[in-house]
């Protein structure tokens, strides 16, 4: 199998369309036949991206990206870019307006979750500039 | 059970998803944090949940859930009502309480 690559692009602010790309990104999964287990954690990790993209940024874009032996997703935003990730990794802490939290987001487990949900996870940020998320999960056999 | 069943003994009014009646209900997930929900409810569960804006739909489509159950006779915004229908998502209305509710299912021994 070749490496399939696919991009979504994710609005600001679109709590209507919100989901989307996660549930574009499901699909595709699920075509290609990949174990259920593993697409509800990727399933999991990709709406909790594509949620913080609507949230906290000023848009961006979705990229799944399947190869033989992984799914790579990458969240990838225009900024404001993660003033200190260490406490952003932190269950429970969140930036989020309470407008945002009357609507039942901005737990602060976004990014807790998207860790527990996938193998590799790496978080780039640039204060000012943006933000790029990097989730992996294995096809390797036996896991 | 069937959620057919389930809405007729409860006296759920069926608000939207009527094509996802016939499938069974295996469980119940009661919260309001979307990252929450996400990150615990089960494929088939009935969700209850006072919120109602369209994002929930796409939470319960990308889990696969049962169906969300709105408490209290809280309206639903005709938004959210036409993506549960894209999504094949039954959204049901109840005036009894997330507790009362949750009691009347289990009596259903949904869960149990």
């Amino acid at each position: 199998m070749e490496t399939m690559k696919y991009t979504f692009n994710v609005e600001k602010d679109d709590f209507v369309r919100a989901g989307e790309a996660s549930s574009n990104i499901k699909k595709i999964l699920r075509q290609l036949g990949i174990d259920p287990g593993l697409i509800r954690r990727l399933s999991i990790a990709s709406y909790e991206a594509e949620i913080n993209i609507v949230i906290h940024s000023h848009g961006g874009q979705m990229e799944l990206e399947l190869a033989p032996d992984f799914v790579r997703i990458v969240a990838s935003d225009k900024g404001p870019g993660i003033e200190n990730i260490e406490l952003a990794m932190q269950e429970g802490y969140s930036t989020a307006t309470e407008k945002i939290r009357e609507m039942g987001f901005g737990a602060g487990m976004g990014l807790p979750n998207m860790k527990k949900c996938t193998d590799e996870f790496k978080v780039e940020s640039v204060y000012g500039k943006g933000t790029t998320i990097t989730m992996e999960i294995s096809l390797k056999a036996g896991d | 059970m069937n959620l057919k069943d389930v809405c007729d003994k409860l006296e759920l009014k069926v608000l939207a998803g009527n094509n996802g009646l016939e499938r069974d209900i295996n469980g119940v997930y009661i919260c309001d944090l979307l990252s929450w929900v996400m990150a615990n409810a089960q494929k088939g569960d009935a969700w209850i949940t006072v919120m109602t804006h369209s994002n929930v739909i796409a939470v319960a489509s990308l889990l696969e859930l049962g169906c969300i159950i709105v408490p209290e006779g809280i309206e639903v915004e005709a938004e959210s009502l036409a993506k549960a229908d894209e999504e094949g998502i039954p959204v049901l209305a109840s005036g009894l309480t997330a507790y009362k509710l949750a009691t009347g299912l289990y009596e259903l021994e949904i869960g149990k």
